[in-house]
């Protein structure tokens, strides 16, 4: 049924559409002062407005309302002088009021586009919006085979994410990215994660659901400029399966199209595990929202004055700081697009404004710590251990106090958690032997006790020399410095080096 | 004079000077409410002991030398739509029953906090859509004047509490003339603050955009120290209007209108309107220009069209206020037996729990709010409200204060418009636009029609933020009437 992706791009053309959601981070909720801290016990986070008691009122969080207008801002988006939110009912349990204050056609910012890069070129995506709402409460359904509401034997309610800010981005239609639909669609939403960062408005963690990803795909015959039934998959939890996510999309349409089928507008669900897509709900069962301005809230009016502010006051953008970054580090665009994919550059930026030299700084986040990463599972920036410390394990290695085998052991050090590169030094006795008594101290026990080896080298078969270092080196636990070992060893035995 | 026939500033002024303790006035208005209470049927809940110790704990407060204001320890009757932590809360619907609020409303919390004692919760016709109380879940309240009348509604609980002289004051909401109207027809003092000048926080709410809390009492100086007392700019609600509170006491104490300009709305007269309350009406209007006024006959031509506008407005907000009541949370739960889905339990719950009226709102909202009909209804009827405030605005422009019978009729009798809610929704017709232009509007008593020896309202509207005018109008208009019948038109009343 499906078709290969190779064979899908020569007969069809995609147009991608993405709508993101980002979590705001503000210190409390949209509509009421309950604070909004990841992980708290279920049901501790709630008061009578976002439990919807009766009688309650909603009060729009203005924390919440600039961080909006400085994403729309960073969008390049214009920012409605009058707006109002708007209700969009339907019935679910973990939706308090049963309808959700949002805004409807009166989005606070529209109309913008940012940029990005694939394969060299520059792509440029239209945003059609952004606008504010609130998060749902989160259900967990028990039983059941679908781990969804339908078919569970119960399910259980946590409101602590109720009434959570929430920001939806959407874009414009994408067509023209052919080939590189999937590719583009994951670097929109990296270029759009990374904006949100340098914002500082939301902490973007893909697997704790502060960025939230649907994306609608649909084919039309190559040639044709007739869009096709467009698709929105929901569930799309990580860069990974942004990327999947569409190229599931189209060769499933692909197939279905080019057995003379069509495609039914609906929503599908992403699953991690196969990398394909199910049917959700179609059209034909959408609900009719309803929606009607929030009577509960006056308009936004944001003063232009005040917009033209946080227009200036907005920070450097990662496209612009990444070739600032290049620049300034004389790296070619194929190691600074590896520090980007990697999602390195802030770290690696952060190591140097702590001192150390960006060859270095690199050379750790790129190589011993995106291994690590990968080993655990974790993203680069979850690894326990801080741009300063490595910049601290730098600064040891230039002086002369580790070599980079004894450094690669105190980093695992801190992320074992025994503390700062110094602690770990300390504990682990990992300071390289400078003390020439205590090594020449060494390298007569090695000499004693391989004999035949000393008595090769003496003999001129210098090549057994390594064996005695090696030796050095265990004897000393790695800490000594091997070619100040190896020195010595040939002054002892009089062999010129 | 029994502590129950007196007016609530003088029973403040008696409890400050010491004369009599909040305690005693708390169980004079007790006996009193269990005396009548079985004819009026005015209540929802009562607790003797909440209701004492509220007024010990007043007591002790004024004992210690705390400056609560002129209403420290004045018994109090709350319409059963705000919340109060100390009692339970209905709306007057099943769907609520025993619901015991975790929080008081602003209106309750600032009243608490001044030192009022409260009596329990009154009925009102269920979430407040009605205008006779007899679609309350619990049972019918009858008109003190007559037992086989309706007290009005929605807020008949607490029109009729305060006629009864079970309670000197009471709190209603207004919603399309849910204070004004009770008002009316009981013959007591009813105000609908301007629109965001009372809280709506703790309100449960019917339509957002028109839910209006007020104050009830037997005389215009009462309900201004009420309406000071409860109102005011409110951070948790944001259509509260941060300015101050228009100085209402002041005008109660001040009737004075000569020289005020007053406008007759010409639309609200004539065909459809009961004699007697146009003979009372006409007579009022006489006597405001007797006392100086300047009367002029003003015409708003699309207050006609108001009674339409509302009832798609109303219904579509409730429609979706009225959609948190879903059994997962609070109140009723039916059909939760271990085999149906959450969607069921909710259809159940909400098909149990609602009364008709109810849902006829809920229906109508729903449809009016539909995509493809929201432009021709929703759309169409916030086109109707923009007119009426500009015919408002004109009008301002001529005349200081409108003024209107409040009704078209004094009280019908019991189960005359339970079947016919066309004819139940005409009783508001005259209140009905100043909800929609978010004016401040008043019900003072105007006497009583001669074909059934019923009271007759007179309707005051202000501008918005001019509820002063309001008040000022009224007490003249007490003050000339009063002095002509020698004494206030409830001691007209029947005994009960």
């Amino acid at each position: 049924m499906t078709m290969v992706y190779d064979e899908a791009l020569d007969k069809f053309e995609p147009v991608l559409g993405l709508e993101t959601h980002v979590e705001l981070g503000t210190k409390s909720k949209m509509f009421c002062g309950c604070k909004t801290t990841f992980g708290a016990p279920p049901n501790t986070q709630v008061c009578p407005t976002c439990l919807a008691l009766p009688g309650a009122l909603p009060v729009a969080n203005e924390a919440a309302i600039e961080s909006t207008i400085r994403i729309g801002l960073a969008l390049n988006c214009s920012i409605a002088e009058w707006c109002r939110f708007a209700r969009k009912n339907y019935f679910y349990p973990d939706m308090p009021k049963n309808y959700q204050i949002s805004q409807y056609d009166e989005p606070l910012c529209f109309d913008g586009y940012i940029d990005v890069e694939v394969g060299g070129e520059t792509v440029r995506i239209g945003i059609e919006r952004v606008h504010l709402e609130e998060d749902t409460g989160k259900s967990t359904h028990v039983g059941g085979a679908t781990g969804r509401i339908h078919g569970a034997d119960y399910s259980i309610v946590d409101y602590n994410r109720a009434g959570i800010p929430l920001v939806e981005i959407v874009t414009k239609p994408i067509p023209g990215t052919d080939r590189l639909a999937p590719e583009v669609a994951k670097a929109y939403v990296t270029e759009l994660r990374e904006i949100m960062r340098s914002l500082g408005v939301s902490d973007v963690r893909m697997e704790e659901g502060s960025l939230r990803c649907d994306v609608n795909v649909s084919l039309m015959p190559r040639g044709s400029s007739e869009w096709g039934t467009r698709t929105e998959t929901k569930n799309v939890n990580s860069l990974r399966s942004v990327e999947r996510a569409v190229r599931s999309e189209i060769e499933r349409q692909a197939g279905i199209l080019a057995e003379g089928g069509k495609i039914v507008q609906e929503t599908r669900h992403f699953h991690e595990d196969t990398g394909t897509t199910t049917s959700g709900r179609s059209k034909e069962e959408a609900q009719d929202y309803r929606y009607f301005p929030e009577p509960d809230l006056v308009p936004i009016a944001p003063d232009p004055a005040w917009v033209a502010e946080l227009k200036a006051a907005l920070p450097e953008l990662p496209s612009v700081k990444r070739k600032r970054l290049q620049a300034e580090w004389g790296l070619s665009d194929l190691d600074m697009q590896a520090m980007h994919n990697a999602d390195a550059i802030d770290l690696v930026e952060a190591t140097v404004a702590a001192g150390a030299p960006p060859a270095d700084a690199r050379k750790w986040w790129m190589g011993e710590l995106a291994r690590r990463a990968n080993e655990s599972g974790v993203p680069l920036s979850d690894l326990p251990i801080t741009p300063e410390q490595i910049a601290r394990v730098t600064e040891l290695v230039a002086s002369g106090a580790l070599n980079d085998k004894l450094a690669r052991e105190v980093l695992e050090g801190v992320l074992a958690g025994e503390g700062t590169p110094d602690e770990v030094v300390e504990r682990r006795g990992l300071q390289i032997v400078s003390d020439e008594g205590e090594l020449l101290a060494i390298i007569d026990q090695v000499l004693a006790d391989n004999a035949d080896a000393a008595e090769k080298v003496r003999a001129g078969k210098i090549a057994a020399a390594g064996a005695l270092v090696g030796g050095v080196m265990r004897a000393s636990k790695g800490k000594a410095d091997a070619a100040r070992a190896r020195q010595l060893i040939l002054e002892k035995l009089g062999v010129e080096g | 004079m029994s502590l129950i026939r007196k007016t609530a500033a003088e029973l403040g002024s008696m409890i400050a000077a010491g004369e009599v303790s909040a305690v005693e006035v708390a169980e004079a208005h007790l006996d009193r409410m269990a005396e009548v209470e079985p004819k009026v049927k005015a209540f929802l809940h009562v607790d003797r002991e909440v209701t004492l110790e509220q007024a010990r704990a007043v007591d002790a407060r004024i004992k210690a030398g705390e400056n609560l204001g002129p209403l420290a320890g004045v018994p109090i009757a709350h319409k059963d739509i705000f919340t109060t932590r100390d009692m339970p809360t209905t709306a007057g619907s099943k769907i609520l029953e025993g619901w015991r609020p975790p929080y008081d409303a602003t209106v309750t919390a600032r009243l608490r906090e001044a030192g009022l004692v409260f009596l329990g919760k009154t009925n009102l016709d269920e979430f407040a859509m009605g205008s006779s109380t007899e679609n309350s879940a619990y049972h019918p309240t009858h008109n003190p004047w007559d037992l086989t009348k309706v007290p009005g509604g929605s807020s008949g609980g607490s029109s009729a509490a305060v006629a009864a002289y079970e309670a000197p004051l009471s709190t209603g909401t207004d919603t399309g003339g849910s204070i004004r109207q009770p008002a009316a027809v009981t013959g007591i003092v009813g105000m609908k603050p301007t629109y965001g000048g009372s809280s709506r926080y703790g309100l449960i709410a019917f339509a957002s955009s028109l839910d209006t809390p007020g104050p009830f009492a037997r005389t215009v100086l009462d309900a201004a120290l009420l309406h000071e007392a409860f109102s005011g700019h409110d951070a948790m609600d944001s259509t509260s209007i941060d300015a101050p509170v228009p100085s209402v006491v002041e005008a109660a104490k001040n009737p004075d209108i000569s020289g005020m300009r007053i406008g007759v709305v010409k639309e609200f007269s004539g065909e459809g309107y009961q004699s007697g309350v146009l003979a009372r009406y006409n007579e009022a209007v006489k006597l405001l220009e007797a006392l100086g006024a300047t009367v002029v006959e003003v015409s708003c031509p699309s207050f006609t069209t108001a009674l339409p506008a509302y009832y798609l407005i109303a219904p579509s907000e409730c429609s979706s206020n009225l959609a948190r009541f879903d059994a997962m949370r609070y109140g009723l739960r039916v059909g939760d037996d271990g085999t149906r889905s959450a969607e069921e339990v909710m259809a159940l719950t909400r098909a149990a729990g609602f009364g008709p009226e109810v849902k006829r709102r809920i229906m109508l909202g729903t449809y009016a709010l539909s995509s493809g009909y929201y432009d021709a209804y929703y759309g169409q009827a916030q086109k109707v409200r923009t007119v009426i405030a500009r015919d408002f605005e004109a009008a301002y422009q001529q005349v200081d204060v409108l003024v209107s019978p409040t009704t078209p009729t004094t009280a019908f009798s019991l189960g005359e418009r339970t079947d016919d809610p066309i004819a139940m929704y005409l009783a508001d017709l005259c209140t009905i636009p100043s909800n929609l232009a978010g004016n401040a509007a008043m019900s003072v008593p105007c006497g009583l029609a001669d074909e059934d020896g019923l009271p007759v309202g007179l309707q005051i509207m202000a501008p918005v933020l001019a509820d002063d005018r309001c008040y000022r109008v009224g007490a003249a208009v007490e003050k000339a009437l009063e002095s002509r019948w020698g004494g206030p038109l409830l001691k007209e009343a029947p005994s009960l």
